[in-house]
């Protein structure tokens, strides 16, 4: 039955009302250690009880110029006393640590922003650099926003002069002054950051104290109003949030941590082979470190090898895992279908990133979607779902491992660059509270290709005696496996091994309404990281009193079972998309119906903004 | 497995019809495998054949043990997974000269480079059997095949040398249809790590005789020398030996008798480049064990990496979730 869940209706009242959230962008040279900033700050704000949403924008060029536009880095953080879901559309306040950072980032700074922004780097070389012909900040051109600008880099050297570093070297700690600042402004505790740079750089400590000393002038310098009245301190109350334990988590520490727990509920031990690449990394650096779990990591010396080691470690009875972005999924798709042939099980995590080719290496997008659910030769089916948020990709890698080991099949769980390095604050789950899926192996009198009620084959792991069998990639016939090409056999084991991947959605929960009504004049149907932008514009639309829904897909293949009959009770049906139409089309497809379009290919994630435009406009 | 039954060669052989053309080399290489199981011990519930995609990669379904057929070229890489997932298993990777140094290079090199303990029986016939004869990176210059109706013009790789290049510390050869064949089998699997053996076979078919210069009966003696450590390299009945040109750095012919003749230390890596690299037209073709200099297995390194870094660590997921900072919320929602 079709149920419209209301879960967020307590907090849609107070949500993201301007006085209860703040943007805050902070930008520099790749080199300024932005991300530690924003990372630093976002676990402040988390400890404070706000809710919070983050966006690390990296700039592709590892070691871009200094100076340069495109060596710009961002983190931006939404953080608030209500429910948070985006990182937030245009940023309150821009801390622009060099004349790029502005020049990159102020058109996005809301009306009457603040800028804070450090003379010291605005050099006329600098300057040129970042394509300005003029100082901005010395002419009108930022009128509309409120401008500090002030030497910070002297107030660096200044702070951290008697620990006697190297002018270089004293100059990184520009971040941490500005964090101190950052702190100051919105009422938030430096002992976190103090414990953290106690630890990071416990074998330096003079680094870690001439860190601490700039954190602490920054801070100091908001305390006694230096600033002359211009900005004012902000308290921003923590967000209601469920009672529990909390911690702040990234979609890549969360995933990891999933894997584990689906390979302890499963009782496997995991093989995780993988090869770098950007933004997929993470998940390999992370298991690295989780040895204990039963854990093997391999780095392979490309993404074939990885898929197949998996593969390989899959048929000798350990939980196969894999990972990549979009260039790398593409040259496992042969080894895939090898999965779907042998019907091993088999997680295959793409962490999405722009494309085509190289496309957007450090950008997000959702464009993968085709190429997870048709991108292999043949009639190959396999499930797929999405994770919406970094939390969420924990429960959703749990339940890939499960629909591998239950349905003997490669699975592809979809996240993306923006979930994989975004942070948000996360209940921690309770791990006794999941429900075990302990796989048993084949031991005697079985054929390799017999059926169970599921539709799936049995594992059966070498070593086994009795049970020395011969699988492979080429089409067998039904119940042996033995090798046949006879048109009855692949025409019934094709219609098997979709009519297993159909079964999948036996297993799975109906598709709910996550806000709105089950019927309506337009459902906003998305699916991965979309959710939030998604979420907030239709929260917005109806408590404008709007008739709009959101639906929110996990399950991509199979889709739950209900969700066509869900989605013909409404009058018009947007799917909003970082591609050019995926959802779209497999929606129409499958159902029939008329899906419209909202597509955001710019490798950045939509604002709500633009998706409640779009809702407004559908119901004018 | 019980112990006291001893197996017999039928008792590796599947059920499976085997499907290679008639004469085919891969026959005698699939005879000399299952002859020589019953002499190693081999249980066939702890082997593992896995191959790539060739008509040599067929093999594993003509085996009587666990077996993976997999895709062109990937063989080295699954068997890496397969290995790591359960060292206790005896893997044979069954590769062919395509699947292996074409398609498959990159995996065949990281396999020797990483030790991995396995048996991988590269079937050269220096054509692709499989596809109908197209040339393959093996072949000789002015091979003509489909592909090149005019004679390819491209260098062929050299198995034995491309393996040692790699880093690998067993490299052998052997013969289709030679009888010293499971003596070299034997050595590969005695050896502990990857051991790379290089088997000449005849593609009836699509590459017929291309061995010929050194496998007729007629030359074998002349053109096969057949390397055993701690002896001297004698061919041609022991009336022809191979000694070290000091002005030249090679190798030379020299006669038996010389007291110049080299004897065979496998451990030498810088002889067993030049072993592998003899001119077909000046020397015999070297075959037996060429280099065997044993070094820590991948594997084995893998696990004691694991072990060692999991001491005194549990695995408390429940601590995992918990790690970092954390903070707590006691009071309710807000209720609006
Ligand atoms: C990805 C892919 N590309 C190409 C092929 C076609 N193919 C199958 S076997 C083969 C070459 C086999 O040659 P070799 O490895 O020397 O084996 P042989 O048949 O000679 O034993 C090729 C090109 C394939 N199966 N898969
Ligand atoms: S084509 Fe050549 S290699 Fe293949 S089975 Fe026939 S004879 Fe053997
Ligand atoms: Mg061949």
């Amino acid at each position: 039955m079709v149920t419209a869940t209301q879960k967020l209706t307590p907090v849609e009242a107070t949500a993201a009302d301007r006085a209860e959230a703040v943007v805050v962008r902070f930008a520099g040279d790749s080199g300024d250690g932005m991300q530690l900033t924003g990372g630093q700050f976002t676990l402040s704000t988390a400890l404070a009880g706000n809710d919070l949403a983050t966006f690390p924008d990296f700039p592709a060029e590892i070691r871009a110029p200094q100076g340069t536009t495109f060596g710009v880095s961002a983190f931006q953080i939404n953080f608030g006393s209500a429910a948070i879901e985006t990182a937030g559309d245009a940023p309150d306040v821009l801390v622009a640590m060099n004349p790029a950072a502005l020049k990159v980032n102020v058109a996005a700074l809301k009306e009457g922003g603040l800028i804070i922004a450090d003379t010291g780097e605005f050099s006329a070389r600098n300057l040129a650099k970042a394509g300005y012909d003029d100082n901005p900040l010395e002419n009108d051109s930022l009128a509309r926003y409120k401008v500090i600008a002030f030497d910070i880099s002297a107030r660096t050297l200044e702070a951290v002069k008697e620990f006697g570093l190297s002018n270089k070297e004293a100059l990184r700690s520009k971040n941490m002054w500005t964090l101190g600042l950052a702190l100051w402004m919105f009422d938030r505790d430096r002992q976190p950051v103090v414990d953290w740079l106690k630890a990071k750089f416990a074998k330096k400590p003079e680094i870690a104290e001439a860190n601490i000393a700039a954190l602490n002038a920054g801070h100091a310098y908001g305390e006694t109003a230096e600033i002359g009245g211009q900005v004012r301190q902000h308290h921003i109350d923590p967000a209601p949030a469920e009672p529990g334990l909390y911690r702040t988590v990234t979609g890549a520490e969360s995933l990891s941590i999933g894997l584990v727990a689906g390979a302890q509920l499963a009782g496997l031990p995991m093989f995780f082979g993988s090869y770098p690449i950007t933004p997929a990394s993470p998940l390999l650096h992370h298991l690295s470190r989780l040895k204990q779990f039963g854990i093997t990591t391999f780095q392979a010396e490309d993404e074939i090898a990885a898929i197949c080691s998996a593969i390989g470690a899959s048929y000798a009875g350990s939980l196969g895992v894999t990972s990549s972005s979009g260039p790398g999924i593409a040259l496992k798709g042969e080894a895939i279908g090898l999965a779907v042939m042998t019907e091993l099980p088999l997680v295959i995590v793409n962490s999405q990133r722009g494309g085509p080719s190289t496309g957007l290496p450090t950008k997000t997008e959702q464009s993968d979607l085709y190429q997870a659910v048709y991108g292999r030769n043949g009639d190959a089916p396999i499930p797929v779902i999405a994770a919406r948020s970094p939390a969420d990709a924990y429960d959703c890698a749990i339940e890939a491992v499960r629909i591998a080991v239950q349905y003997m099949t490669p699975v592809m769980l979809l996240t993306d660059g923006y979930i994989a390095n975004a942070a948000e604050p996360w209940k921690v789950p309770d791990a006794s509270s999941h429900v075990p899926f302990a796989v048993r192996f084949a031991e005697k009198d079985v054929e390799p290709y017999q059926r169970d009620a599921r539709g799936s084959r049995p594992w059966i792991k070498p070593g086994t005696p009795g049970l020395e069998h011969r699988i492979g990639g080429i089409e067998k016939a039904p119940v042996t496996g033995h090798i046949s090409y006879t048109p009855e056999h692949h025409a019934q084991m094709t219609e098997e091994r979709f009519a297993k991947v159909r079964n999948v959605a036996d297993s799975i929960p109906e598709q709910d309404v996550c806000l709105g009504s089950t019927s309506g004049r337009l459902a906003m149907v998305g699916w991965g990281s979309t959710f939030g932008p998604i979420h907030q514009a239709v929260r917005r639309a109806r408590k404008r009193g709007m008739d709009v829904s959101h639906i929110h897909i996990r399950h991509i293949a199979p889709f739950p079972k209900n969700l066509g009959a869900l989605l013909k009770g409404y009058d018009k049906i947007i799917v909003p998309e970082m591609n050019a139409g995926q959802l779209k089309t497999m929606l129409r497809d499958q159902f029939l119906v008329d899906a419209r379009p909202m597509n955001k290919i710019a490798g950045q994630p939509f604002m709500i903004a633009e998706i409640e435009a779009a809702i407004e406009e559908a119901l004018a | 497995m019980n112990e006291q039954v001893k197996l017999t060669a039928k008792d590796w052989a599947s059920e499976q019809e085997v499907r290679w053309c008639p004469g085919c080399g891969d026959y005698a290489i699939l005879k000399a495998v299952q002859r020589t199981l019953p002499e190693l011990g081999s249980d066939p519930a702890n082997t593992v054949f896995v191959s790539g995609i060739g008509c040599s990669s067929r093999f594993p379904y003509y085996m009587a043990s666990y077996g993976f057929h997999t895709i062109h070229g990937r063989a080295c890489a699954v068997a890496t997974g397969v290995k790591l997932a359960n060292p206790e298993l005896d893997v044979w990777i069954i590769t062919g000269d395509g699947d292996a140094l074409s398609i498959g290079g990159n995996h065949t090199m990281h396999l020797l480079r990483r030790n991995l303990d396995c048996q991988l029986l590269l079937f050269n016939n220096e054509i692709y059997g499989l596809t109908k004869g197209q040339y393959s990176p093996t072949s000789r210059v002015g091979t003509r095949s489909p592909s090149t109706p005019f004679g390819s013009v491209d260098r062929p790789a050299l198995p034995a040398s491309f393996a040692l290049g790699a880093g690998a510390r067993f490299v052998a050869r052997g013969i289709d249809v030679n009888k010293k064949l499971p003596e070299v089998l034997k050595a590969a699997h005695a050896h502990k790590g990857a051991a790379f053996v290089e088997i000449f076979q005849n593609c009836i078919v699509y590459n017929d005789d291309v061995f010929g210069p050194f496998t007729d009966r007629k030359v074998a003696a002349e053109k096969q020398l057949w390397l055993e450590a701690g002896e001297k390299m004698l061919f041609a009945g022991g009336e022809k030996g191979i000694g070290f040109d000091q002005s030249t750095k090679t190798l030379k012919v020299v006669a038996g008798d010389s007291g110049e003749v080299l004897v065979h230390d496998p451990a030498n890596r810088a002889i067993a480049l030049l072993l592998a690299e003899m001119p077909a037209d000046l020397f015999p073709v070297a075959l037996g064990v060429l280099y065997e200099d044993p070094a820590p297995t991948y594997e084995s390194a893998v696990v004691e990496q694991n072990r060692a870094v999991s001491e005194g660590k549990v695995a408390d997921l429940q601590a995992l979730l918990r790690q970092g900072q954390t903070w707590q919320v006691t009071k309710e929602p807000r209720v609006e």
